[in-house]
């Protein structure tokens, strides 16, 4: 089967590669500033007769968004030497976008199948998918799943299961705040506050040591009012990289248990982090371990770079499979009115290869050799800032783990970057180190030893 | 959750599990209080249908297409899409507002090849998670930037309607529109309400093929319905699920959009291609909001995507290739015409035989409330007890609003169909 696809893609990769970015980009539309709208005239093809103004004429324009907005300036820099470090989709060594080679199985195994329709999913998504998401976060012989205490819904990637979740415990339990790390994923205040959930931040990065605040995180979260729900990432912490010890874990884990909070677990990089999929989900499986209750959305967008396909889970752990059942039929209710029922097609790929052993095996195997590029390239960026003697500890690019450093430089040191160097990156210092390759490497270290030496 | 009933059963809920977590933390579940979920009345239907074990049972509830041999049905074109989008190089994340290709097509389906308005760039749009996602998104933007609008909704209508606009809290009241009487339009009371509704309106429209009706305006009507709505400056915001299905043409299904637009109207549109495709599990669909100028629409279409980010960050890729594949490929797109007037013609054909069978067995009643109605749908005048007598002793199964989806018909089923009928109409 492989060499048939090979030659297969081979053959016509071009024009498939120049069909799909010509479908994916289109010219962007020039954006204005913020203005109002009210002061221009409509176009000759408005209607002539009086009160055809639109009500939404004094609409002003959102601001971009700032993660996604460094790919715009980017795209929009000729320099040949210019570097993309800002979203966090992995690339490969070469700078290009990766489909795993199970991926491309996958799907093929899915268009060769003349029987596979496209009609509806149910509500709560591809019932396999579901099963096997649940058991790739809580660990196949995990208690919970056994006991069928687990209500799992197959959810838009990491937002979409994180937006459910919020907007199931807003409906649906007694506290309505949650707390969230400080810092966090920029789309993370916004999806609670708008599934009716009062945001409160606990502390968690440690500026000072580039690592964590466990003092300040354990203080917090004690003052939490009981029952308080706790936004927790599983592993490799967005944007810092700074993720707890598994000592650090035990200690988070009962001080909560012993205050009542509630855990919402956000898993988008399980297997990504370290490398072993097991290793990654240790956070989770401690809580659930323990028999108490929690919620954990998962995302398939990086570690299948299944990215586009909107892929994910949410997954509620209760304390019995009947209180599962009707937190399952409560879900649905959330669903329906939002999109009715999730896209079949990701979902089906992610099923393919978690229930064959074989391709789950090779899966393992790509996930591995994406984390150890990433690892490497912590590794080189480490070494070369060392050769350039730039002033500093920058071990904590070394201990961050996962797609992301948090390089502790500040916004004047990135300006300059990017000014000088025509590096991309988010203003709060952050950089995808997916995004570099060896050959980058050196350039991005000649910025960071530039911006530390000219900028404090 | 609207009613004050509900409130109070979820806030006592919610005092119930605070209280259950004081006295025993480590054994209360947090979800103890949690009710069991009314079941969705249309997808309980068919739950019902896979459990029965009668070899005459008949499928006539959800609305998804099915061949003459009650076959689920891949479109040609879509295979073939399909195959060239497998093994493509290129997952990544599509922009917030989805893919620009896809949204082009769309628009010149739903505003003509030629639209000034779309070389104007005054529409705002986005790709959208097929219908129900883009009457959301409108519910939530509706709700953000008009917090004081409500929206008037056909009665009847597909039941998510209503779902949608309260889950946005948008307060929603309904209009005149089906007549029992006639199985047709209620034409004056529905001219009343949007008479007598406060200036500037906001009112839900099926472009076509209306859901569970299959009672659709004549051109006549809606040239009226836009009038009254110039006077009245009532927003329009048509959903268009059916494009293509009603009478087998998208140009002409769309001509209660185009008769709206060429009067002015600054509307909203929702399309989607679960049914026109067959793409029903991608997901695919594309919200349209008209502007006055390219700025607002800019603005608009920005707003738009504030409010994508936080549910699902940006649209699925796969059904927006395979939409834009087709629609951009002159030779797919002409298949894709033949396919859907394919799809369409033998729906009009059921309705004809359906109609003939039962007036063959002599029934005095008038049916012709069959072939006049159009799309997926037929309401059939049923009473929820004759529906019920036709899932009981006919094992037939269809929703209790007596609607019947003329997809499920076929040529074997529809002489027991019409039997069935006739036994629980007489």
């Amino acid at each position: 089967m492989d060499d048939t696809i090979a030659s297969h893609l081979a053959s016509s990769a071009e024009r498939r590669l120049s069909t799909l970015s010509h479908h994916l980009t289109g010219h962007s539309a020039s954006m204005a500033s913020e203005i109002p709208i009210s002061a221009l005239s409509p176009s000759a093809t408005a209607g002539s007769y009086g009160g055809v103004s639109s009500v939404f004429v004094n609409i002003l324009q959102a601001p971009e968004d700032p993660i996604l907005g460094v790919t715009v300036a980017y795209n929009k820099d000729p320099s040949p030497v210019k570097v993309n470090l800002g979203v966090g989709a992995y690339r490969t060594e070469e700078g290009k976008p990766l489909v795993l080679n199970v991926v491309r199985k996958a799907e093929q195994l899915l268009v060769n199948n003349p029987s596979g329709v496209k009609e509806y999913l149910p509500i709560t998504g591809l019932a396999e998918f579901n099963k096997l998401s649940a058991k790739l976060i809580f660990g196949a012989e995990s208690p919970a799943i056994r006991e069928n205490r687990v209500a799992t819904v197959q959810g838009l990637s990491g937002t979409g299961s994180l937006r459910v979740g919020g907007e199931f415990l807003a409906r649906h339990y007694f506290e309505r705040t949650i707390y969230i790390p400080q810092p966090t994923w920029g789309n993370h205040p916004k999806i609670f506050t708008l599934s009716g959930l009062a945001v409160k931040y606990y502390r968690y990065y440690d500026p000072a040591t580039r690592g964590l605040n466990f003092h300040g995180l354990l203080e917090d979260l004690s003052s939490a009012p009981p029952g308080a729900i706790v936004l927790l990432h599983a592993c490799a912490h967005n944007p810092t990289g700074v993720d707890p010890t598994l000592e650090q874990w035990e200690q988070i884990r009962q001080l909560m248990r012993s205050k009542g909070l509630l855990p919402f677990f956000d898993s988008a990089y399980q297997g990504f982090a370290s490398g072993s999929l097991d290793a990654d989900a240790q956070s989770v499986r401690m809580f659930v371990a323990d028999g108490g209750e929690c919620l954990a959305a998962q995302s398939y967008a990086k570690n299948m770079g299944l990215y586009g396909e909107r892929v994910g889970a949410l997954s509620i752990v209760c304390k019995s499979s009947d209180v599962a059942g009707r937190v399952e039929s409560q879900l649905k209710l959330v669903i329906r009115p939002m999109y009715s029922n999730p896209p079949i097609h990701g979902a089906s790929i992610v099923a393919t290869i978690l229930k064959n052993s074989e391709l789950y095996n090779e899966w393992t195997v790509e996930l591995k050799m994406m984390a150890d590029r990433i690892i490497s390239m912590r590794r080189q960026l480490f070494d070369a800032l060392s050769k350039r003697g730039t002033p500093g500890d920058w071990s904590h690019i070394l201990k961050q783990i996962g797609m992301f450093t948090f390089t502790g430089l500040n916004s004047d040191q990135v300006a300059f970057m990017t000014k000088e160097f025509h590096i991309y990156m988010t203003s709060d210092g952050r950089i995808s180190m997916a995004g570099l390759s060896s050959r980058t490497v050196p350039h991005l270290a000649d910025a960071i030893h530039a911006a530390v030496a000219r900028i404090n | 959750m609207a009613s004050p009933m509900c409130r109070e059963i979820v806030a006592s809920g919610r005092r119930a599990a605070a209280a259950a977590w004081g006295r025993t933390m480590s054994t209360a579940s947090w979800w103890s209080h949690v009710e069991p979920a009314a079941k969705d009345p249309i997808l309980g239907v068919t739950e019902a249908f896979l459990a029965d074990p009668s070899p005459d049972k008949v499928n006539v509830g959800v609305g998804a297409y099915r061949d003459d041999n009650g076959k689920p049905v891949v479109l040609n074109c879509v295979r073939e899409a399909e195959r060239r989008i497998a093994g493509n190089l290129n997952m990544e994340y599509l922009p917030m507002g989805g893919s620009i290709k896809m949204i082009e097509e769309a628009l010149k389906l739903a505003y003509g090849d030629d639209s000034e308005l779309i070389k104007d760039k005054r529409i705002a749009s986005v790709q959208a998670l097929s219908g129900t996602g883009a009457c959301r998104l409108f519910a939530d933007f509706q709700r953000r930037f008009l917090p004081d609008s409500q929206i008037y909704i056909p009665l009847p209508t597909w039941a998510n309607h209503h779902n949608i606009w309260r889950d946005a809290h948008v307060p929603q009241r309904t209009f005149h529109y089906y007549h029992p009487e006639t199985k047709g339009l209620d034409f004056a009371a529905m001219m009343d309400d949007i008479k007598n509704a406060p200036n500037g309106s906001f009112f839900l429209l099926h472009a076509c093929a209306h859901n569970p009706t299959g009672v659709d305006p004549t051109e006549e009507q809606w040239r009226e319905i836009s009038y009254q709505f110039k006077v009245k400056n009532h927003f329009p915001f048509f959903d268009m699920a059916y494009q293509g299905f009603a009478t087998g043409d998208p140009e002409r299904d769309a001509k209660a959009i185009r008769i709206f637009l060429e009067d002015g109207h600054m509307i909203g549109c929702a399309q989607s291609f679960a049914k026109n495709m067959g793409l029903y599990g991608q997901r695919v669909g594309c919200l349209s909001i008209l502007c006055e100028n390219e700025i607002q629409a800019v603005a608009v279409k920005s707003q738009l995507q504030q409010i994508a980010r936080p549910m699902y960050s940006n649209p699925p890729i796969h059904g927006a290739l395979v939409v834009s594949i087709i629609l951009s490929d002159p030779q797919l797109k002409s298949l894709w015409l033949e396919e859907v007037k394919g799809m369409a013609d033998r729906i009009i054909g059921m309705r004809t035989a359906l109609r003939e069978n039962i007036e063959k067995l002599g029934s005095n009643m008038s049916w012709e409330h069959i072939t006049n109605q159009i799309g997926m749908f037929c309401y059939s005048g049923l009473t929820p007890e004759q529906v019920d007598r036709l899932t009981s002793d006919f094992h037939i199964y269809l929703t209790r609003n007596g609607r019947i989806s003329m997809a499920g018909v076929t040529t074997g089923n529809v002489g027991y169909l019409a039997n069935a009928i006739h036994q629980v109409t007489q």
